[in-house]
């Protein structure tokens, strides 16, 4: 890794000078030998270019050397695509991501059965709100852009996303929440113009792939912050993620964004479709823990598989989130949970948002567990995986605990004495 | 939304005159169309528990033993409803008494109610040629699966008046969600 970051950090400056280093703060140190550069302080061109053919003046693509990539989640489980097709679960290579957004070729992907990704002409494409509405209305593409927009940053996370022993990697732990900018019409506006029955208290969403998935989804959350995306990132929603059109349903489990979002009907009483009979439930405790996601986070850097170069200083980086609205703090510990210090929250936290955080470390070189816990703004805390078995009296055995719901229990990484990172969930 | 409404509305100083209430009741944009009757009935296909949506049409598990072969079910789901790269399509045969979550994922048997099993042969059956079956054929699917799952007798019709009534194993199983509210906790009680 260190050599890597070297030769990252020479290219960098052959190619950008100061202003590439600049924003690059671990470099200091190194920057010795370039700033003896002889003559002017011009440093020598680039050897080699990328040449700028049609295709890359058209769209851009990332460098070569750079290879993040997603994959089937989780490894050695159902495959995507699968034997039929179809793709199921692929998680997003979160220890890579810089910033709060997911790159739209990195977000993750869950579907419920497995689908196929539909290849859909948005000029065919409609949307068709009925039931009980005083208006049955149906949309073109053309007609939802003319409405007033909005465009919001949101995590999107499957129920899947829980970490286990097996898991090596953040991506592994924690790839099937991954976060983007959102842009489209707020669902009140689309529901006021249809004009809603008084007391309906649910509404059916309905995509268009080849299983016409479909989920139930309160009044209350309708009106409060749905809406109906067209755009992810500053360009259409990408077919994986349900083009030409995604319900959001902020903070809920990913099921409820429905993709290719073809029906919204407005109904009387709550209908069990194929989507929540997957996630029906026992006990009312969990059943309430698998609807919105709780208070969240990871140490993406260090993280499990990663390596670290020695003792000395490193920037721990990390998401936090909540379906229960802002982050308001997150704290790591840098010694397995005995102390913990708040961290510095990078850029702003909002609303059902990947949040990122950094705090300041000076690694020893002896063993230890990295973790990081969070508070949302309702004051919901991120709990460790003992703290949950206690709540539900399971056994003091935690590991081999399920945690019931959405798996939100606090992330353990160790760092072994040569610097390789851990996942500490035995 | 009542200062954008007013803002929306500067220009249109006449509409003001009907005031707020008429504002809410009535359309604020005017943009998409109104469906046909007949577009709307195409598209209605989510079955709620009361099967209100439910076509005509009717079939018996003898039928749906025949509809299973005839469809090619068995090539993905195996001949016995069992062994299949698809889901598995009858309940694990376990001791009587087993806690029936027990029983496995097993869509004819867990599902509530029977119209979620006739909902889903209907949206997403068989793949890649869904939306090919016959409403006799999905109803004679539908009686087929739940009689391998002990829930009805072999000779029992299934139509929109008796699916619904069908008393499913699971009906009273799940726990209820949560009423949902903004700023409300996941769980009253539970501080994660």
């Amino acid at each position: 890794m260190k050599s890597g970051r070297r030769r990252f950090l020479k290219s960098g400056a052959t190619l950008a000078g100061g202003l590439t280093l600049g924003s690059v703060a671990p470099a200091i140190g190194q920057t010795q030998g370039i700033g003896q550069t002889p003559g002017t302080g011009q440093t020598p061109g680039p050897e080699k270019f990328i040449k700028a053919g049609k295709e890359l003046v058209a769209y851009g693509e990332r460098s070569r050397f750079v290879t993040s990539v997603r994959m089937g989640h989780p490894p050695g489980g159902r495959p995507s695509p699968d034997e039929f097709g179809l793709s199921f679960h692929i998680s997003t290579p979160l220890q890579e991501q810089m910033g709060v957004i997911t790159p739209s070729s990195l977000h993750h992907v869950a579907t419920t059965r497995g689908s196929f990704i539909p290849d859909i002409d948005p000029r065919e494409h409609r949307l068709m709100i009925h039931g009980m509405v005083d208006r049955p209305l149906v949309f073109t593409m053309e007609d939802l852009m003319r409405l007033p927009s909005v465009t919001r940053i949101h995590f999107i996370e499957c129920a899947g996303n829980r970490s286990t022993a097996a898991a090596k990697t953040v991506q592994e732990t924690h790839g099937l929440s991954s976060c983007a900018e959102w842009t489209g019409v707020l669902l009140s506006v689309l529901l006021k113009e249809a004009g809603v029955k008084g007391g309906a208290p649910w509404i059916l969403a309905e995509g268009n792939e080849e299983v016409k998935g479909t989920s139930s989804i309160p009044m209350a959350k309708a009106m409060d912050d749905c809406f109906v995306a067209y755009g992810m990132n500053g360009e259409p929603v990408r077919p994986q993620q349900g083009f030409p059109l995604r319900l959001m349903v902020p903070g809920f489990e990913g099921i409820f964004h429905t993709k290719y979002l073809r029906r919204i009907k407005v109904v009387d009483q709550y209908y069990t479709n194929y989507n929540e009979y997957g996630h029906l439930r026992k006990d009312p405790k969990d059943a309430a823990l698998g609807y919105q996601i709780g208070p969240k986070s990871v140490i993406t850097y260090p993280s499990g598989g990663q390596q670290l170069a020695g003792r000395g200083y490193y920037e721990i980086r990390g998401l936090a989130w909540s379906g229960g609205g802002a982050i308001r703090k997150v704290e790591v510990s840098t010694d397995g949970g005995r102390n913990w210090k708040t961290a510095e929250i990078r850029g702003t936290a909002n609303r059902m948002a990947h949040t990122k955080f950094t705090y300041n470390w000076n690694w020893d070189g002896a063993e230890t567990e990295l973790l990081s816990r969070c508070t949302d703004e309702i004051g919901q805390v991120q709990p460790t995986r003992a703290q949950i078995a206690k709540f539900f009296n399971a056994p003091a055995d935690h590991h081999s605990f399920n945690v019931p719901g959405n798996d939100n229990s606090i992330q353990p990484w160790r760092v072994a004495r040569d610097g390789s990172v851990h996942n500490a969930i035995a | 939304m009542g200062a954008f409404t007013m803002r929306l509305l500067r220009p249109l100083p006449l509409v003001l005159l009907l005031g707020s209430v008429a504002l809410a009741q009535s359309p604020q944009y005017g943009v998409g169309r109104t469906p046909s009757p007949e577009e709307i009935r195409a598209w209605d296909i989510s079955i709620s528990p009361t099967g209100t949506e439910l076509p005509q049409g009717h079939g018996s598990a003898k039928e749906g033993a025949q509809v299973y072969r005839a469809k090619g079910c068995a090539a993905c789901h195996g001949a016995n409803l069992t062994g299949g790269r698809a889901p598995v399509l009858v309940k694990a045969d376990k001791e009587p008494g087993v806690d029936p979550w027990e029983l496995g994922r097993v869509l004819p048997f867990r599902a509530p109610q029977a119209t979620i099993v006739w909902d889903y042969i209907n949206r997403g059956m068989p793949l890649n040629r869904e939306g090919t079956l016959t409403a006799d054929e999905v109803y004679a699917l539908t009686a087929f699966l739940l009689f391998k799952n002990g829930v009805i007798a072999e000779d029992q019709m299934l139509d929109a008046q008796s699916l619904p009534k069908v008393k499913m194993p699971m009906r009273d199983a799940p726990a209820p969600l949560p009423d949902w509210k903004h700023g409300a906790p996941r769980l009253k009680g539970y501080p994660y």
